[in-house]
Parts: C-alpha cells; sequence; structure tokens
C-alpha cells in the first residue's frame, strides 16, 4: 500500500523545509494519510503500546542510569539509594522493573495476534524476522537488566544463563568454557561481568529502537494483515492511519496504562522474587533459581531435558524456530477464521504457553499441588507440542485442510453488503 | 561513450580485491583488541592460588575457600564415605573421567583419582550443569544435591544422576604440609 504521497504543503515554510527535508512529507505519509485497513480490531493495537512501552522503558532507564554504580559492591547499595534516598526514584525503578513485564505482555499478545491471523505470511515474512529479532534482543536486554540490581536472583540468573554457552564444551572441548570465561571476564560471575553486562543494557535498547524503525518500514511496504486475512483490494476497503486508528491506539494505550499503573503503584513487588532484595552472595545459592515470568515457558524446556547440551539446544531452538514460520505454514489462507482445524491448533498453544510457563516456576521434581502427579511429563509433552505446532501442525495442516471460503473484500465483510454475502467470521 | 568490457580480469577488478582484501584484514585486526579486552584482564589471572590449613576441619566436615572467584570444597571425609564411593565401578558412572587438573585428562574417576589423599577430598563447588553451588551431604548418594535441577553426586563428587554433564571439578592443589595446602 505503499502508493504516492497525497503530502500538500501548505505555507511558505513547509515548502521550503519539504525542498529540502521531507520529513514532514514522511510523517504526512506514514502517519496521517497511510491507508489502513478498516476492520482492524483490538489485538491490532499493541504496535503502538509496545513503542510507547519501548519509550518508557528508555526514558526510565536513561534517569536510572544517572544513580546507579555497576560495581559488584555498590551496585545493591545504589538500587536501594535509588527507592530511598532519590527523588521520585523508587517511582522511575518500579516503573522500569515493572515496565519490562508490560512490554513482553504486550509483545507476547502482538505475537500471538501475528500467528493466529497469518501475519507472518507472504509478503509480511521480513517484517515478522525483524519482529522475531526485536524479539529476541528484548530477552537479551531483559536479562541483562534483571542482573544489575546485584542481588541474589540477579547473581544467579547472571551465573545459570552464561553458563548455557558451557554446555558448548560437550562439541567442542574447553571451548565451552573459554567463551564462559569470556562473557564474564573472570572465571566466576563478578564485578568486570557486571560492568559489561551494564554497558549492553544500555546499548541493546537502542538497538532495539533502530529495529522498531526498519519493522514499522517493512510494515509499510506491503501494510497492515487484518483479521479477514485477505488483501486490501481498493480505497473501500481502507481509511487514513490518522485520525481512525490513532484515537482507537490511544484509547487501548490508555486502559494498557491503567492496568500498568495498578501495577506499579499497588503491586510493584508482585512480579519479583523476594530472593533479589538479598545482596548476592557467589557461595550460596538460592533455593530456587527462576526466572521473571516472561522467560518461564522456555526454563520449562530447559529443565524438562535431563541433557545438559540438548537441553540448551531445546531452549535456543524454541526461539529459532519462530524465524521458519512463514515458510512453515504451508496454507495459502493468512486468517485462523477461516481455518476450522487450525485454529484449535493454535489455541492449543496458547494453553500450551501458559501451561509451561505454570511449570517452569516449579523444580523439575515437583508434583502437582494436592496431588502426587509429577510434573515433569507435563513439561516434556509441552515442550513436545511447541516444537510439534510449528515444525508438523502448520506444515501438514495447509496440505490437508479445508478452509472456509473468504469474503471478497474487507468492505462486504465489514459493511455486510455487495453481492457475496459470506458466512460470518467465526466469532 | 560505451563501456569497454573484458573478459580477462581488469586492473580495475585488481584494485576492487586488493582493497576488499586490505580492509577485511584492517577489520579482523581491529576485531580482536575489541574482543580480547572481555576475557579476564592481568589483576583477575593475578588472583591465582591460596593457602588454607586443614588442621581445624573435623572428619565429616566441608570448609568452603574461595579461590579465583569460586568456592572450593575442602571435605574431610569419613571412613564410611570413603569406602562408598571406592564400592563404585567406574563403568558405571555418567562421566567415566577423573576431572581432576592436577592428574592428565585420560585419568579414569576412580576415587584414588578423584582424591589422591582419601581423607581430603577437594572440589571446586560449582554444578557442571549450570553453575550453582550444590548441597552438602544431600541426595541419594550421601554427597551433593544441586538445588537448581536436580543434579546429584556421590561422596566423591561424581555425577550420578540428573542433567549436569562431568563430576565436579578438582582443582589444581598441593600439600605443603600434611596439614596445608596450596590451590591454585
Amino acid at each position: 500500500m505503499a502508493g504516492h504521497s497525497t503530502y500538500v504543503p501548505k505555507t511558505g515554510f513547509t515548502r521550503w523545509l519539504d525542498a529540502r527535508l521531507p520529513i514532514l512529507r514522511f510523517a504526512n505519509d506514514t502517519m496521517t494519510t497511510f491507508p489502513t485497513p478498516r476492520n482492524l480490531n483490538f489485538w491490532y493495537s499493541f504496535g503502538g503500546i509496545l513503542t510507547f512501552m519501548l519509550g518508557i522503558q528508555i526514558v526510565t532507564g536513561i534517569v536510572l542510569a544517572m544513580h546507579y554504580v555497576p560495581s559488584a559492591d555498590k551496585a545493591f547499595d545504589s538500587v536501594e539509594s535509588i527507592m530511598r534516598d532519590v527523588n521520585y526514584g523508587w517511582l522511575l525503578r518500579y516503573m522500569h522493573s515493572n515496565g519490562a513485564s508490560f512490554f513482553f505482555l504486550a509483545v507476547y499478545l502482538h505475537i500471538f495476534r501475528g500467528l493466529y491471523y497469518g501475519s507472518y505470511k507472504a509478503p509480511r515474512e521480513i517484517l515478522w524476522i525483524i519482529g522475531v529479532l526485536i524479539y529476541v534482543l528484548m530477552i537479551a536486554t531483559a536479562f541483562l537488566g534483571y542482573t544489575l540490581p546485584w542481588g541474589q536472583m540477579s547473581f544467579w540468573a547472571a551465573t545459570v544463563i552464561t553458563n548455557l554457552f558451557s554446555s558448548i564444551d560437550q562439541i567442542l572441548p574447553h571451548a565451552g568454557t573459554a567463551i564462559t570465561e569470556w562473557l564474564w571476564g573472570g572465571f566466576a560471575v563478578g564485578d568486570p561481568t557486571l560492568n559489561r553486562f551494564f554497558s549492553l543494557h544500555y546499548l541493546l535498547p537502542f538497538v532495539i529502537a533502530g529495529l522498531v524503525v526498519l519493522h514499522i518500514w517493512a510494515l509499510h511496504v506491503p501494510g497492515n494483515n487484518n483479521p479477514l486475512g485477505i488483501d486490501v483490494k481498493g480505497p473501500q476497503d481502507t481509511v487514513p492511519f490518522h485520525p481512525y486508528y490513532t484515537a482507537k491506539d490511544l484509547f487501548y494505550l490508555l486502559l494498557f496504562v491503567i492496568l500498568y499503573a495498578v501495577v506499579v503503584f499497588y503491586l510493584p513487588n508482585a512480579l519479583v522474587e523476594p530472593d533479589n532484595y538479598v545482596p548476592a552472595n557467589p557461595l550460596v545459592t538460592p533455593p530456587e533459581i527462576v526466572p521473571e515470568w516472561y522467560l518461564l515457558p522456555f526454563y520449562a524446556m530447559l529443565r524438562s531435558i535431563p541433557q545438559k547440551l540438548i537441553g540448551v539446544i531445546v531452549l535456543f531452538g524454541a526461539l529459532i524456530t519462530l524465524v521458519f514460520v512463514p515458510w512453515l505454514d504451508t496454507s495459502r489462507v493468512r486468517s485462523m477464521r477461516f481455518r476450522p482445524l487450525a485454529k484449535q491448533f493454535f489455541w492449543a498453544l496458547v494453553v500450551d504457553c501458559v501451561l509451561l510457563g505454570y511449570l517452569g516456576a516449579h523444580r523439575p521434581d515437583a508434583v502437582f499441588p494436592g496431588t502426587s502427579i509429577p510434573m515433569l511429563p507435563f513439561a516434556r509433552l509441552g515442550t513436545a507440542y511447541y516444537y510439534a505446532y510449528f515444525w508438523l501442525v502448520l506444515p501438514l495442516l495447509g496440505l490437508i485442510e479445508t478452509p472456509k471460503p473468504l469474503p471478497a473484500t474487507i468492505a462486504t465483510s465489514v459493511t455486510g453488503t455487495g453481492v457475496e454475502q459470506v458466512n460470518a467470521p467465526a466469532e | 561513450m560505451a563501456t569497454t568490457t573484458a573478459a580477462e580480469p581488469t586492473r580495475r577488478d585488481f584494485i576492487h580485491i586488493a582493497t576488499a582484501a586490505a580492509g577485511g584484514v584492517g577489520a579482523l585486526a581491529l576485531a580482536w583488541p575489541l574482543i580480547d579486552q572481555m576475557n579476564p584482564s592481568a589483576s583477575v589471572l593475578a588472583l591465582s592460588s591460596v593457602e588454607f590449613d586443614l588442621a581445624p576441619v573435623q572428619e565429616g566436615q566441608q570448609v568452603t575457600v574461595m579461590w579465583r572467584g569460586k568456592p572450593v570444597f575442602v571435605r574431610h571425609r569419613t571412613p564410611k564415605e570413603i569406602a562408598e564411593a571406592r564400592a563404585v565401578p567406574v563403568a558405571s558412572l555418567p562421566d567415566p573421567l577423573a576431572r581432576n587438573l592436577n592428574l592428565p585428562e585420560s585419568a579414569q574417576a576412580t576415587d584414588q583419582d578423584r582424591a589422591t589423599k582419601p581423607e581430603w577430598l577437594i572440589l571446586i563447588g560449582i554444578c557442571t550443569h549450570l553453575g550453582c553451588i550444590p548441597l552438602n551431604n544431600q541426595g541419594d548418594f550421601g554427597g551433593y544435591l544441586c538445588p537448581c535441577h536436580g543434579s546429584q553426586y556421590d561422596t566423591a563428587g561424581r555425577i550420578r544422576r540428573g542433567p549436569a554433564p562431568e563430576n565436579l571439578a578438582v582443582p589444581p592443589y598441593a600439600f605443603l604440609s600434611p596439614t596445608r595446602i596450596k590451590i591454585g
């Protein structure tokens, strides 16, 4: 839908500027008149919300860095000083730490939206892959940030995650150890590790911001997908981005921010492991090391595999799998609204990820509360289903499933008029 | 003016290749300092050894010493623990190698090769799975249990069950006197 520019400069200054740096033309074409499918629903509001959250994280992060000291001796105390002494430090830190959680909440809804409506399919493969890259960098950034307060969870999360690379020893003897010592700058997680983690934690959000620009650029070439998953056929199918979607995005952004504010002001530690208020101690591992909630499904996969190297491969493979989704899904129909079988497998995947998240918070030898049913077989089953969804279900379903008939155009479907009246979408 | 198309490599092709090659080598040469700066610095490497007095450590007791930022377990084993460790056939172990930095890499994980003086078991107290600190005297084998992912080690610090791939490492150490060791 990247079409001709409709921008007409109105004043002498904007005409002068437009001939030198057409930045207003660019803003007009991408954020104002950009033709957007008229049927985008609530689930399409998370792109804007995510951009907002990235802004929140960068702004609060920059000011927190003015007070934080990245040293093993002083990091914990400096965070406590931010909480107690720095003006509004408590607010900025709670916004930042809970901001990460809400950032991930939004990105998960955004990713599942893409999976449901087939937003990864041609011609949006590059758009999807850039999104996966952003997600991977978000995980890296969140992990690095989690280590900075230098509490027990920080220290041991850093230890466990960096030790994932030592599994390379099982393929190339000594190479894994060399890599972990290179990551640490020592023989264990310590002062040099914290310093470099802080440096990278400051850097990566700007890399993410750059990728977001590419993500939006790649979005604006084919234009938005939509809940029907059919292509825009003409102007009757679209509305200008402003004011229609600016208003809609703003409404849902406000709802999202209200929820965020509730957590920041009333439940600021609800998502934090209490152990992280104990200063880091390299001699004592906490009874249980768990990551933040948004990484629990992957942790469940790691813990469900009894062999170190395979566990690590399964963990990273779960992320890398996402890159291939555009080619693994063989169906020509994008939206699951018209894919009765695929829809059921999709919701099973959602349940599976939530279940893995629950299991990831418990030790591998744990049983379900009030029963003697062990959790481990479920974690293995959940891991198997995650992989099966992408590597078996999506490729096979496209071949055997009979999709429902698609509406002729977005306009006929939305207005309910026109020659080709189709059976209403199934939800 | 028409461009000339030459089948043979031209001087311009040579310039392109030479420029790219020189630039590539230069970029690699510049990348190395940027990569190597992350390796342990001279001050970290300087903290290479610690000495420790064994006399106060009672039979059945374990003391943790810090060496290179890592916990080192110094365990005064009981005769029962030694006997249990010696009774295990090496062939039945998940990791048959001694992992003793004082011995050749091919040394077998017999109890003798794990603890040269049988009553003194000296181990790097870091689980070989993902680096947690195993808990002493726990698990089904009387040795160590890692609380993170459930790896279990016996009274010679050898992996017996769970995801850890290797036996707990034995650091380089030497007896300076019968009751004094130097680790590192």
